[in-house]
């Protein structure tokens, strides 16, 4: 790590992260102004960009080589109240909560108080979706049946492809203005439509370039009083890049990051998508300024190394934006999903596409060890295996990165949803696990389905048992149930009822974003919305799909295992006996519960038994949401990943048959419930592997190895061949957390001592000591995997 | 080929994922009873041939449910723990359905060759892809030799690489007869002076040694020291058992196996009671030297763990 990193990498470390109400005060006093009265939604919301982007605070740092904040400096997270509006009380919680704590300024605060909330109240897009909502559905989601996602950030997931280095912004307004030249008034009857939309894309693509030109004047103005004639001329350098993109397509491997940093912050200030928003395939992109540039002497391995070292900074000084409605136990997390891409194939023909940069991006990934950007490898069965050798080297450090995906079933995954090979292969993981065809898809995650909640409502005939209110259909009292058929059918209806609740009333948030919500800019660098003249939010993307994400497999899996083995197939104890150990949390029916944590097949180990209850939840999930129609041309789909939100489902489940008590955490993603995994981790691959992954859109597994057994370069070998009999079985993802159990608990006592200690989570990392103690119980108790 | 359908024998263990006993990812069966009584036994469990009961006392809530369905009357409680006494206990194993807190387990358990085979190709995608198979470990494997052979047939007729991890104590025609079936043996020498074998293991070095010699000519053997600090780990006891390899016709390569202390934790938890002597855990450099005195001096193959 040079110096200038160094400094740098530090910098953003130990800045506190602090709310800024520069965007909202921006938004605010452009939508006072009158003009959203006179023009188009999408003018209007391409307008207020510009407002943005030509009056906010920009800083160049000192010593850094890509420049641009989202914020008026490093840390500094903007808001958006058009969308959901803070108040007071989120705030105040904000400031003084133990976890992911937000500084936020008395100015701020007074801001807030007479400026923000008095203008947006009842004007929010996020009050509009809520008084769309009927009774039914507000019941469900107040029980923790579902969650919702676009309820307060904007629909995202996605990740951009290679155009931004062949494309400026000028030549995509160049295609913007040929399409607005052709518009058909007379046959077309979408063509007013069009050319709003068309107009606001002009808009957003020049403010976007006046953006990155008033960083070239900033870096010139400081270059005059620069007194260092090394800084200076970087100074110099900055502004002649800044100059040349996005407004062009880049020329070299620096304008190449900084490129992509003017659109990704250009993404990420028009709403508040997920910052998933990444640049994908980094190492693909980058590979031909890499190339041609270290041919002719012009770029170093080193220089590379310290740009892309730079360029991964930017990410982590911006914090995800903090939720608005949050309680004080709520941890929230300030990283966002970016999860940058190495390895796979080639788009074209299919074959190897692992290079140099491939092998250096993981060791800026290795020196850097910061939250965001998070970093995953795809590996093919065409790879070499010393890629995932040297993947797997990082991976032992200990800090959850990077996570890796099976490249060959991802290509399975896309084909399925009906996506051209070229596109599938160009596309990959995004985010947590999930997949899209970058730069050319609106993948949308509406919020997950809780399937031990479901569970629950089936033991009690609808009634959710915390409120005592008909949550659910009546599917019969399971007393009555002869056998086990009975059952399973009554989890299929009321399933089946809460995936129909969800989907009616996602298309109609669908709709409101389409309809309020427009992102032009966004639009302008996915493929096909300039062709379609449709926006991102209303199908314009080539791929349009909507995931629900299914939550608790493992858990459920052994609750049906249970119900099952005890209830029907070895009739141990009758239903009414179970339901009442469930009403009292177990309370004096100890034998019964330690029969059925010690005494049951459980999911995990790869026992046919159990591992067939998951298959069969997953069969249950897919016949009843996959393929049904959303309102952007696109279908619904199924992929299988909690992120936090197992804890909170949790707190919301009663007892379940499997002997886990009340408001426990539920299993996460495809891994098994904690603690029940006894046999090792090739019998939990082998679990995982029962579900057919190519019909998701992903999963995710956790594993945790202990240190001891990835000491030499044999156990290191070991590894990787178990990960590659995973996915030769059809996995879809793994990531590890290679950390000793009793360090975390030492990390929970003394937090002071372990600051930079990083976990993964789920689909990301995060520091250990920021997360709140329920999840790090959590990650304390996960299986520590029982390794020879 | 006699049928071994109904063969038994007693497992204490089958452990997935085994990374240190032999190539690639390998399960290990342990098979129960030993001839030795080495005084820092990794597997104190190991030794009795039959299944014993065992208790995590650490892990017992006191809750006495034990007490009330032991049909022999064998448990009893005082203030602070639950007594079992062994003599009456009949290795029913109720207590050990019972307990709530998983305190209690019957440590082996009768298996037929079937059974075993059925948990060891759970894991054949694994052997393949890493060039892994099963290793059969202890206690001393031979001392169930029929029960043995029985799996390695039927681990050669589906083509799962096969390792024996012995002690090397046990009369030669029935070595020379596994050294048939088995595609690998990993050989303990323990120490190499036969009297400080005796006093440590409780026998003499001289079968195990010769019998190391018979088997490296015929079959593929790697012999792993177990590295105990203050009884073998002296540099005279290294390079004497460094020449004794050099003088095979084969020299094998060596595995050092760094002692843990994992035996004195587990024979706390049985009835039999043995004396385990405590030592620590041997320091990595210290290792790293002996491989490369291996190496270097010896010209062997030597690595740490295996």
């Amino acid at each position: 790590m040079t110096p200038r990193v160094q400094k740098l990498r530090q910098q953003s470390i130990e800045i506190k992260p602090f709310i800024s109400s520069e965007r909202a005060e921006m938004v605010t006093e452009f939508y006072k102004s009158g003009i959203p009265l006179k023009v188009s939604v999408p003018v209007c919301r391409a307008l207020a960009f510009k407002h943005i982007m030509e009056n906010k605070t920009i800083c160049i740092n000192d010593g850094e080589l890509i420049v641009a904040e989202k914020g008026p400096s490093p840390k500094a997270t903007p808001t958006y109240p058009e969308l959901c509006c803070h108040d007071t009380e989120d705030l105040r919680i904000l400031k003084t909560r133990n976890k992911t704590r937000f500084e936020v300024s008395d100015e701020v605060m007074k801001v807030y108080e007479e400026e923000i909330i008095p203008f947006w109240s009842g004007k929010t897009l996020r009050e509009k979706v809520f008084a769309s909502m009927d009774k039914k559905w507000n019941q469900a989601f107040d029980a923790g049946v579902f969650t919702e996602f676009m309820e307060q950030r904007a629909p995202g997931h996605a990740i951009q492809d290679d155009k931004i280095y062949h494309k400026g912004l000028l030549d995509l307004k160049a295609e913007v203005a040929k399409r607005l030249s052709e518009l058909d008034f007379f046959e077309d009857p979408r063509a007013y439509e069009k050319e709003q939309e068309y107009q606001a894309m002009e808009i957003v693509a020049d403010a976007a370039i006046t953006f990155a030109r008033r960083h070239a004047e900033l870096a010139l103005e400081t270059a005059k009083n620069e007194s260092d004639p090394q800084r200076k001329k970087e100074l110099e350098l900055i502004a002649d890049v800044c100059n040349h993109v996005p407004a062009n397509a880049p020329r070299n491997f620096h304008e190449a990051l900084q490129m992509y940093w003017f659109i990704h912050l250009s993404v990420t200030t028009e709403l508040n998508t997920w910052d998933s928003f990444n640049p994908g395939r980094l190492d693909q992109h980058l590979y031909p300024f890499y190339k041609k540039e270290i041919g002719r002497g012009t770029l170093t391995e080193e220089q590379a190394r310290e740009l892309l070292e730079c360029f991964w900074i930017k990410f982590n000084n911006q914090p995800a934006p903090p939720k608005v409605g949050i309680t004080e136990e709520q941890s929230g997390t300030y990283t966002d999903f970016a999860l940058i891409n190495t390895g796979g194939v080639n788009p074209d023909d299919g074959s190897d596409a692992v290079n140099e940069l491939s092998y250096l991006i993981l060791d800026v990934v290795s020196e850097m060890r910061l939250t965001q950007p998070s970093a995953c490898v795809q590996v093919s069965a065409k790879n070499p295996k010393r890629f995932l050798n040297k993947a797997c080297h990082v991976i032992r450090e200990g800090f959850g990165q990077p996570s890796v995906f099976n490249t060959d079933v991802i290509i399975q995954e896309m084909l399925q949803d009906g996506k051209s090979i070229e596109d599938s292969r160009a596309g990959g993981p995004s985010g947590c696990v999930t997949v899209s065809a970058f730069g050319k898809e609106s993948c949308t995650l509406t919020g997950y389905m809780n399937w031990g909640k479901i569970f629950e409502l089936v033991c009690n005939n609808g009634i959710d048992p915390n409120s005592g209110i008909q949550v659910g259909p009546q599917t019969g009292d399971p007393r009555q149930f002869k056998n086990f058929e009975q059952f399973v059918r009554a989890y299929e209806e009321q399933l089946r009822y809460f995936i129909d609740l969800k989907i009616r009333h996602n298309n109609i948030i669908e709709r409101l974003f389409a309809n309020f919500m427009p992102a032009p800019f966004m639009s302008l660098v996915m493929s096909d919305c300039i062709k379609k003249g449709l926006d991102y939010h209303n199908g314009g993307a080539r791929y349009n799909p909507t995931y629900i994400q299914g939550v608790a497999m493992g858990s459920v899996a052994d609750a049906m295992t249970a119900v099952k083995y005890h209830i029907f197939d070895n009739k141990t104890f009758g239903m009414d006996e179970l339901l009442s150990a469930m009403q009292t949390d177990f309370e004096g029916f100890d034998d019964m519960r330690n029969k059925l944590l010690n005494h049951t097949p459980k999911y995990g180990n790869d026992d046919d038994y159990a591992d067939s209850m998951a298959e069969l939840l997953f069969e249950l999930y897919y016949k009843n949401l996959n393929g049904r129609p959303n309102t952007k041309g696109g279908k619904y789909r199924v992929n299988l990943l909690p992120t936090t939100v197992h804890i909170y489902f949790g707190s919301v489940v009663g007892a379940l048959p499997s002997g886990r008590k009340a408001g426990m955490p539920l299993s996460d993603g495809i891994s098994p419930e904690k603690g029940s995994d006894v046999k090792g981790p090739t019998a939990v691959f082998k679990s995982a592997a029962r579900i057919d992954h190519s019909r998701t859109g992903g999963t995710l597994l956790n594993m945790k190895f202990n240190p001891q057994v990835l000491k030499s370069e044999i156990d290191i070998e070991k590894l990787c061949d178990m990960i590659g009999t995973y996915f030769r079985m059809g996995g879809h993802h793994v990531q590890f957390n290679v950390i000793k159990a009793e360090t975390l608990r030492r990390a929970q006592a003394e937090p002071q001592q372990y600051r930079d200690l990083i976990v993964r989570i789920a689909g990301f990392s995060d520091y250990f000591v920021d997360v709140g103690k329920d999840l790090q119980d959590e990650i304390i108790a996960r299986t520590e995997q029982n390794l020879a | 080929m006699i049928s071994h359908k109904d063969l038994k024998g007693v497992v204490f263990d089958i452990k997935r994922y085994a990374i240190h006993d032999g190539p690639g990812i390998r399960t290990t069966v342990f098979l129960k009873g030993c001839p030795l009584s080495c005084q820092w036994c990794h597997n104190p469990e190991s030794i009795l041939p039959q299944p014993e009961p065992a208790i995590r006392f650490s892990r017992c809530t006191l809750c006495g449910r034990c007490i009330e369905v032991c049909p022999e009357n064998a448990i009893s409680k005082n203030e602070d723990h639950v007594r079992t006494d062994f003599d009456k206990c009949i290795r029913c194993g109720k207590c050990v359905e019972v307990c709530p807190a998983s305190a209690r387990e019957i440590i082996g358990k009768e298996m037929s060759a079937e059974e075993v085979m059925a948990e060891v190709r759970r894991d054949i995608l694994f052997y393949d892809e890493s060039g892994g198979g099963v290793t059969f470990s202890g206690g001393e494997p031979l001392m169930q030799s029929e029960f043995l052979t029985a799996i390695l047939e039927k681990c050669r007729n589906d083509n799962i690489h096969t390792a024996v991890d012995t002690t090397c104590y046990a009369d030669e025609s029935l070595v020379l007869e596994i050294a048939e079936k088995a595609d690998l043996f990993l050989c303990d020498i323990k120490h190499i002076d036969p009297k400080k074998h005796l006093q440590f293991t409780g026998v003499d070095n001289k079968l195990i040694l010769s019998n190391i010699k018979k088997l490296s000519e015929t079959a593929e053997v790697i012999i792993r020291i177990p590295v105990i600090p203050g009884f073998n780990d002296d540099i005279d006891n290294l390079k004497a058992t460094a020449e004794w390899i050099c003088g095979l016709e084969k020299p094998c390569p060596v595995n050092f196996l760094p002692y843990n202390s994992g035996g004195t934790e587990k024979v706390k938890r049985l009835a039999h009671k043995m004396r385990i002597i405590v030592s620590k855990r041997p320091d990595d450099g210290q290792l790293r030297k002996s491989v490369e005195l291996y190496e270097n001096q010896f010209g062997l193959k030597a690595i740490i763990d295996g």
